[in-house]
This record gives C-alpha cells, structure tokens and sequence, in this order.
C-alpha cells in the first residue's frame, strides 16, 4: 500500500525509483528520506523515476518541491523520469509541470545531467 | 450492475479516529461508494484524493490527531449528487485566508495545495463552523447518467 525506494547509482547520477503511493505519512517521509541521505552524502545528481507510482497527495507533491529546492541548494539537480498521467496531471493542474525537469527516456534524463 | 442498482440511494456513515490509517479508511469508504455509484476511473481518483485531502486537514489541522476527537464522515447519494461531509472537532480553521498556491511566489511552497485541489476536482465545496467547535466541509461529485 504504501512507497518502496530502490536507489542505483548510473554514473555519476543516483536513479531512485520509486514505486506505490506517496502520500502524507510513511510514504513522503521515506521519499524525504531517501533525498536527505543522498544529498548529505554529496550525491546531488537525482533523477526520480516515479513510472511506478500510483498515487501521489498534496503532501507528496510537496516532498518532490522540497527536494527540487534542496538539491539545487546544494548545487545540483533533481529531475523526474516516467511520469505517470496521474502524476503529470496533478503536475499540471498545480502549475509544477514547467519548473521540473521532465523526462521520459532514462538514457536521454541521465545524459542531461550537466 | 444495472442502472437501477448504480443510480439506487446510499448512506455510509463513521466515526472516524484521528489518526492517518483513518485518511485510509475514509478514502477507501468514499471510493467504494463511488465506484457502486458508477463513477469512472478519473472520477474515483479524483473524489480519493478530495476525500483524503479533507481527512488530512480534518486529523491534523482541525483535531491534531488528538485521540478524545472524532472525525465524522459520511457519504450519500441519490440520483443527481455524491455529496461527502466530513467534520472535525477542532478549533476552525480560515479557508479564505490561504495564499493561492499558482501564483509564483507560491509555487515552489512545499504545502499548500490541498484545498485547491479539492476544489479543482469537486463540482461544489462548501465549508462551514460548527456549534459548539469544529469545522465541517461539504464535497459534491455530480452523478452523470450513462
């Protein structure tokens, strides 16, 4: 029911994929989690790979924002891979679709890291 | 499941604990009802989310999952409307006065968006105070006859 996190490393890039709900609770703390420990570690290229998502809340839209500003604050980037038309659509309607970075192709996403 | 089982009254009524495993349970009760009321798929995630939404605000802001507080939830409907009230026992809370969560210097705000996604996905939200404490909101989804 609720998030499972796998992070793999493809280079220099951390993928964290992430599969099931992101709501209020366990699964936006685990998430919150998984992006701390990445970025405390000096891992600060994510990309987000929510194709396994099924559900996301207002509280998990606001770990995805919080972890945008974070990364970047520590110089470097976060970008989202996978969308699914559920998410896109929450992504959209709150106006949030154009400040990620969005990418369907993993390959492509992880080339695009700077 | 015929028209006449779909469009047929219903009434689920609960008292709820303040707790997020009742955000669930609500979700889960009012999604079902929606789905026996022959909502589509769109539909059901969009009612599942405005219901968790108002449980969220209703356990947190309004009873800060406090344990001598209920929330109640029920969800009716009849042939024209899929209405759920849900009301807490908190100290009320000012819907008019949150910030709107599209306008730039709100974007990137990490809370914020639940009302207005409530409001995006209801057909009517309606919030109003209880007497003696509490604050109770109104959702209504619009039954679309097939």
């Amino acid at each position: 029911m609720s998030v499972k996190l796998n992070v793999r490393q493809v280079g220099d890039v951390s993928v964290v994929d992430v599969a099931g709900r992101i709501t209020l609770g366990e699964g936006s703390s685990a998430l919150r989690d998984a992006l701390r420990d990445l970025v405390s570690k000096g891992q600060n290229k994510i990309l987000l790979n929510l194709g396994e998502v099924s559900y996301i809340d207002s509280s998990g839209i606001g770990e995805l924002v919080s972890g945008f500003t974070s990364v970047r604050n520590a110089g470097g980037e976060l970008k989202l891979l996978n969308l699914t038309k559920k998410v896109q659509d929450l992504l959209q309607i709150t106006k949030l679709y154009t400040v990620f970075d969005i990418w369907d192709s993993e390959s492509n996403a992880i080339i695009a890291f700077k | 499941m015929g028209d006449n089982t779909r469009h047929a009254s219903e009434t689920v009524e609960r008292f709820l604990d303040s707790t997020l495993e009742s955000v669930d349970r609500a979700e889960e009760l009012a999604v079902g009802a929606a789905e026996r009321a022959g909502f589509d798929e769109d539909d059901l995630m969009k009612i599942g989310m405005a219901v968790r939404e108002s449980m969220v605000n209703a356990v947190v802001h309004g009873n800060r999952y406090n344990e001598n507080k209920k929330v109640r939830l029920s969800v009716t409907r009849n042939s024209s409307r899929f209405t759920v009230r849900i009301a807490d026992e908190g100290e009320g809370f000012d819907f008019d006065g949150l910030p709107d969560p599209l306008a730039s210097e709100n974007l990137m705000r990490t809370s914020g968006r639940g009302i207005f996604l409530i409001r995006s996905f209801m057909d009517e939200f309606q919030v109003r105070r209880l007497d003696p404490g509490g604050t109770e909101v109104t959702l209504v989804k619009y039954m679309v006859s097939k």
